[in-house]
């Protein structure tokens, strides 16, 4: 991509035709870091109708000027930095993971009350996970790696009877925090969905998030967009981010749902988790 | 959709189709190059062509290697590796019960040591077909492990030994040595093991699932591809660019949780399915 761009610097104005190659190379770059179609479509188009016509400011030259419109743009539609969980005005507050299979929810939900208790809180994690076979048993090995407790009731309870006697717990033993991990479901599997609304309407969480892989291509758009709908997401987390992935679902979904996306994954390890930031996630996504 | 003659409006509707398929913009550039290149050659007039012309250039490149199980030994030693999370876990216990249920002895070795309760899963799915599982305790090493199943599964006359892995991201290079180590242990065990290395690849991957392939197939020399999560919305139309790129072919893909949730792979079908919306 940056090749074009060099391209374009020996000229002295941009023409439509330069900011038309241009953006043939923006959405080829973007495509490649997989955002979803519908949403390059629409990013494309507005970039070129702010590029042609913009005066090329006098400090930079034409190319710095479309990648400094491109840069600017993704920065904006990724929004700005919020890795602040919404907390109850009375405590605890309930924080509920959900997310496809795999995508790494019962890692985060550790991760997350690590990460919180070294903020002061006082963090419990609750096995929500009644399906996925050694589900609960992974949570409770991390909550004894982190030396926070891991409310479970076996997998013979409804999630919803877990999570309400959790809360209750919680509210018992001065735990100021709870977070639900769930099991990992499909976003068109109609039970299981239902399943997550049930959950929403018994604990009212204060903070849903939204698990997902920083590797998933075209359908982070129908992930993201449906549990949204169904749940009314609160942030995102974007998980395996340490590998060599260009991560374009972080701005599939932004553009979807314009959710804040809160924090990443970066590593296995339960400290590996760190705020989001929008800005290096743009460059990434362009691979500069 | 009742079109009179062939425009590029067609061709780019079918370029969007893969591109939301997953299926990359280099490899979708090329194919509709491919496309446009026979459409011209054979003179094809009809728009109606156009979609079964694509399927079938498709097909042929999902087509080429051989989909069946490499097989050796006795036992033959199947290795399965893949990034966090895909399904490699899920696929070993539905692979055992595919094979058991086919008449053949398997036992299964819970070399991943590492993620919490990686072993217990493994276990579970152990007991839910009905095979046995040869492990050590959380933190060993995996080749030690691996040696141990391959042990087991000549002692015990098996047929096969499937021997499940942590889940490591392809750019972790201390990582993909740890694979490289287990590699060698089955192999100076047993001659021509492992027999198969099964890469597990997400359908909800995007582009990745190609730098995937590539690094374990060179870590590791990767014999075939499981491709997980089909049940779901996406397509895994990256499968496509891997197969022409690499030439290894997809064995098995899984749809669903459940132990007969897996099928062998058919192009056809996933190509017809490539399509639906
Ligand atoms: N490299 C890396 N691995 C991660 C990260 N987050 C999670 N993982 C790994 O991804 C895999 C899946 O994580 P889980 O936490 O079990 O995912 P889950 O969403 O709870 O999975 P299900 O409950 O089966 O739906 C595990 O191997 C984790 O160690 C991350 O940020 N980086
Ligand atoms: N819907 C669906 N879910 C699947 C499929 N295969 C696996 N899963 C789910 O995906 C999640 C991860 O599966 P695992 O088998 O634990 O994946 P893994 O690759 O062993 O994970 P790590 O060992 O943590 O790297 C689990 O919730 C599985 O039930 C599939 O074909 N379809
Ligand atoms: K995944
Ligand atoms: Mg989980
Ligand atoms: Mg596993």
């Amino acid at each position: 991509m940056q090749e074009t761009f060099r391209k374009l610097k020996s000229k002295g104005r941009l023409t439509e035709a330069d900011v038309d190659e241009a953006m043939k190379e923006v959405r080829r770059a973007l495509l490649a870091a997989d955002v979803n179609f519908q949403v390059v479509k629409t990013f494309v188009a507005r970039v070129k109708e702010r590029a042609v016509g913009q005066d090329v400011l006098s400090s930079l030259t034409p190319a710095q000027q479309v990648i400094k419109i491109v840069r600017d743009e993704l920065a904006g539609l990724m929004g700005g930095t919020q890795s602040k969980l919404n907390l109850a005005p009375k405590p605890p507050t309930v924080v509920m993971m959900v997310g496809l299979h795999g995508a790494g929810k019962t890692t985060t939900a550790a991760k997350l009350a690590n990460l919180m208790r070294k903020q002061g809180r006082r963090p419990m994690l609750v096995a929500g996970d009644v399906y996925r076979p050694a589900a609960i048993k992974q949570l409770q090995v991390l909550g004894e790696q982190l030396g926070i407790p891991v409310f479970s009731m076996g997998d013979r309870h409804t999630p919803v009877d877990i999570a309400r006697a959790a809360v209750e717990h919680a509210v018992k033993q001065g735990r100021d925090l709870v977070i639900i991990d769930t099991a990992g479901r499909l976003e068109i599997n109609e039970e299981m969905m239902a399943e997550l609304e049930a959950l929403k309407a018994a604990v009212r969480p204060h903070e849903i998030l939204l698990v997902v892989d920083a590797m998933t291509g075209q359908v982070a758009v129908n992930i993201a967009e449906t549990f949204n709908k169904r749940l009314g997401l609160d942030g995102v987390v974007l998980t395996k981010l340490d590998g060599d992935t260009r991560g374009g679902a972080a701005l599939s979904i932004k553009a979807v749902t314009s959710c804040p996306i809160k924090f990443v994954g970066v590593g296995e390890k339960l400290d590996a988790l760190e705020p989001f930031h929008p800005d290096r996630m743009a460059d990434r996504i362009l691979g500069m | 959709t009742g079109r009179q003659a062939i425009d590029e409006s067609l061709f780019d509707e079918l370029e969007e189709a893969l591109i939301g398929a997953d299926v990359g913009v280099e490899t979708a550039l090329e194919l509709m190059e491919t496309l446009r290149r026979q459409v011209k050659e054979r003179k094809v007039k009809d728009p109606a062509q156009l979609k079964p012309l694509l399927q079938e250039l498709i097909q042929g490149i999902l087509s080429a290697g051989e989909s069946s199980l490499n097989r050796g030994g006795p036992p033959t030693v199947i290795l399965v590796v893949g990034v966090n999370g895909v399904g490699k876990t899920t696929t070993i216990g539905k692979l055992a019960h595919y094979f058991k249920s086919r008449g053949e002895r398997v036992i299964l070795g819970a070399a991943d040591t590492f993620r919490a309760a990686a072993i217990d899963q493994l276990e579970i799915w152990s007991r839910r077909v009905g095979v046995d599982v040869i492990k050590h305790k959380e933190g060993s090493d995996p080749a030690a492990v691996a040696y141990d199943a391959l042990q087991a599964a000549r002692a015990r006359k098996m047929d096969m030994v499937i021997i499940d892995t942590a889940g490591r991201l392809h750019t972790k290079s201390n990582l993909m040595d740890e694979l490289k180590k287990i590699r060698r242990v089955l192999g100076r065990e047993l001659r021509g093991a492992p027999h198969e290395v099964l890469l597990v690849l997400d359908a909800t991957t995007g582009q990745n699932a190609i730098s995937q392939a590539r690094l374990f197939g060179e870590a590791t020399g990767v014999t075939g591809i499981v491709l997980t999560k089909l049940d779901g919305t996406a397509k895994g139309g990256v499968i496509i660019g891997i197969s022409r790129m690499l030439k290894v072919p997809v064995k098995f893909i899984g749809i669903g949780e459940g132990v007969e949730d897996l099928r062998p792979f058919d192009p056809q079908e996933f190509v017809a399915a490539l399509f639906e919306i």
